[in-house]
């Protein structure tokens, strides 16, 4: 019986259907069913069938994307009920996203905080036009593990490395990860930047890497 | 003097890509999506044009939805032809949808450095080696800022930028790296010393400037006021929209020109409303984001396609194109760049794109390379004279000729040979030597394009810039920076 459910569930995710992945989620909530137990039979193969096929070349971005979509309702769906059971999702990291100050370009952005949180990683995005101390004091509020920063133009990229410098000033040890378009390999080493990646797939390698998970 | 530039002049070729019906389909869908969704104007100054002639401003998100009458009646005060001027006048170039003029790409932040052949960041002194070789080739008609003058301060980097290229090349400057309030007011001051006056410079823009869009149906803030301190001093100004397939717009073709459309099209729209007669262009470079990473592509068949089509779009609108071409995905100049930069300069130069961006560039523009800089120049020329066509009248078919050579003969004697020879394309960047000679030499067209940029980067004095003028630029940066 669990069985059935736990196909939909991972065929859910592999369809990308939010809707129907909370509603499932819901359903095994009602079912008596540890959500532990929901997110890794049922929702968690379908992220791993779907990135396997992303891999081997079958599947695509948009498919991935909305994967990760239907995953994050599911989770969304069954957070009160670790929280009732005193239990917690495991997560790989916490992650706060943004694009810095000055720069209203969202969509590497949201794709990597997208790719993150399908991941298995907690992320906080922070939107756009974010100014430094907002990364720095949502970082310690949520006990971040990892800041990411994207900046499209050359002249707001130079503040990701005011970010790097005021986490230094405030003594936090919060890694760091950099991109968008204009932001390169040597850039990120030059302003310490912990890790930098020029797509999506790739930043949730560098992302795990940086947890010490790769 | 400067040189003579040499364009795409009426094509004898074309392209039959839409049928009329088509083309009224995306104008139509394209104010359908202006008025019901709205576009993103996140500027005051912006919202209240809008809203001061009827559009529906929500001023909280910048979304302004205008009705198509709105739309439509400012477009058609965009003038259809207008030149684009040069420190030189014999290089000014007329946008009169007869000619095809190239520029240099930009603005990359990488630049494989002509000597050591290392890959490094971009600065001040890479912009004008770039603008001085581009002063001295033929194909190339304007400039574009190559790449980021990262060794200058982030406010006032675009004025570093336009400066050098004036100080090192006679012809137009079309910058894409001022967004800004401030730093729009000073380009216009500089630009009004180097055309004489303010009157002098709204006859003779030897500036112009181009904005990018935020796509889907977005623009940016400093950008839209930066256009609007340039429409009013009588700069030409375009926005470029860059939607992408999958990404920032549909992953149809028809779905992703309604999106860019939309956005060149109201964001142009506000100029006119703002400055009735203004002189404005088409920008677009828009693509298909790869199915992997999601990464603009510059390159593949939806670029080719999207190349002629947004050209098509901008005579539609009857307004010039400033259209990406070029800018291959390649990491070094090789098939993948030739294949790529060939066919999307052919597919906009077929349309008579009026200003085709731009040569010299790697990695989506990301990464200069005079190399490839020269090797585009080239593609360029033979886009240009296969789109000259054929000529066929009493000289051209040689009938005399072919009569006293006969059967047997040859032609290589004949009078009617040497008197057009010359009309034959002689390859700078193609390898026809023995294959022995290769053999031997194992160089080849990358070899001989870097020879020819350092002896350019190393040789070419381009008429200078009056040292009471480049005082006076200076001052104004300075003034900016203090």
């Amino acid at each position: 019986m669990s069985k059935d459910l736990f196909d939909a569930m991972r065929q859910s995710v592999i369809d990308g259907d939010p809707d129907l992945a909370a509603e499932l989620a819901q359903k095994a909530i009602d079912q008596g069913i540890d959500p532990v137990v929901a997110l890794n039979e049922g929702f968690v193969p379908g992220v791993n069938y779907v990135g396997e096929q992303f891999g081997l070349g079958e599947m695509f971005l948009p498919e991935l994307v909305v994967a990760g979509e239907a995953m994050k309702a599911a989770v969304a769906t069954l957070e009160p009920e670790f929280a009732k059971r005193g239990t917690e999702r495991q997560i790989l990291g916490k992650v706060v996203i943004g694009t810095i100050e000055g720069d209203i370009h969202e969509i590497g952005k949201t794709l990597v905080a997208t790719m993150l949180s399908a991941s298995g990683f907690q992320v906080y995005d922070l939107g756009v036009d974010v100014p430094i101390m907002k990364f720095v004091e949502k970082a310690r509020e949520v006990n971040a593990d990892i800041i990411g920063i994207s900046a499209l133009l050359t002249t707001t990229m130079v503040r990701q490395k005011d970010v790097i410098e005021a986490l230094q000033d405030n003594n936090m040890a919060t890694k760091v990860m950099v991109g968008g378009a204009p932001v390169t390999q040597s850039w990120a080493k030059e302003i310490g930047a912990h890790g930098y990646s020029e797509d999506a797939v790739g930043a949730v390698a560098v992302a795990k890497n940086l947890m010490g998970l790769a | 003097m400067g040189g003579t530039i040499k364009a795409v002049e009426n094509p004898k070729l074309s392209l039959n890509m839409f049928s009329p019906q088509d083309v009224q389909r995306l104008h139509a869908a394209t104010l359908e999506v202006i008025e019901q969704v709205g576009i993103r104007f996140p500027s005051r100054r912006a919202q209240e044009i809008w809203a001061s002639h009827g559009a529906q401003v929500d001023s909280k998100t910048g979304i302004v939805k205008a009705p198509a009458h709105l739309v439509e009646s400012a477009l058609k005060k965009a003038p259809p032809v207008y030149t684009l001027a040069a420190r030189d006048e014999k290089q000014d170039l007329p946008l009169d949808g007869r000619h095809v003029w190239v520029g240099t790409d930009g603005c990359g932040v990488e630049i494989i450095d002509l000597y050591t052949n290392e890959r490094r960041r971009s600065k001040l002194q890479d912009v004008e080696e770039i603008a001085r070789v581009a002063d001295a080739l033929e194909q190339v008609a304007f400039h574009w800022v190559a790449l980021s003058a990262q060794d200058k301060p982030a406010h006032t980097r675009g004025l570093h930028e336009i400066a050098a290229v004036w100080r090192n090349s006679t012809k137009h400057v079309q910058t894409e790296s001022i967004y800004n309030v401030a730093e729009a007011k000073a380009a216009v001051e500089m630009a009004t010393v180097v055309a004489g006056s303010r009157e002098a410079l709204r006859k003779r823009p030897v500036l112009s400037l181009m904005q990018c869009t935020a796509p889907p149906l977005g623009h940016d803030g400093g950008s839209l006021d930066a256009a609007l301190i340039g429409a009013e001093a009588g700069l030409p100004v375009g926005f470029m929209t860059m939607a992408a397939c999958l990404t920032t717009g549909p992953a149809t073709l028809a779905g992703n020109l309604v999106v860019g459309n939309a956005e060149v099209v109201a964001g142009t729209a506000l100029i006119q409303l703002a400055y009735p007669g203004a002189p404005v262009f088409y920008a677009a470079a828009q693509t298909a984001s790869d199915l992997r990473s999601g990464a603009y592509t510059g390159g593949g068949p939806e670029d080719f396609l999207f190349g002629a089509a947004n050209g098509i779009l901008a005579d539609f609108y009857n307004i010039p194109i400033s259209m990406g071409a070029f800018a291959t995905g390649a990491k070094e100049p090789n098939w993948q760049a030739g294949l790529e930069n060939s066919l999307s300069t052919f597919m906009a130069s077929i349309v008579v794109s009026d200003m085709l961006l731009g040569v010299g560039f790697l990695h989506g523009s990301r990464i200069w390379s005079f190399e490839q800089m020269l090797m585009d120049c080239e593609i360029y020329e033979i886009v240009r004279r296969t789109l000259a066509g054929i000529e066929v009248n009493h000289e051209t078919l040689a009938l005399d000729t072919i009569k006293a050579v006969g059967p047997g003969g040859n032609f290589l004697s004949q009078k009617h040979t040497r008197a057009h020879m010359r009309e034959i394309f002689v390859p700078e960047y193609l390898d026809r030597r023995p294959y022995n000679v290769w053999e031997e030499k194992k160089d080849g067209p990358r070899d001989w394009a870097r020879k020819k940029a350092r002896n350019l980067v190393e040789t070419h004095q381009p008429d200078p810039l009056d040292p009471a003028v480049t005082r006076e630029l200076e001052r104004i940066i300075a003034a900016e920076e203090a």
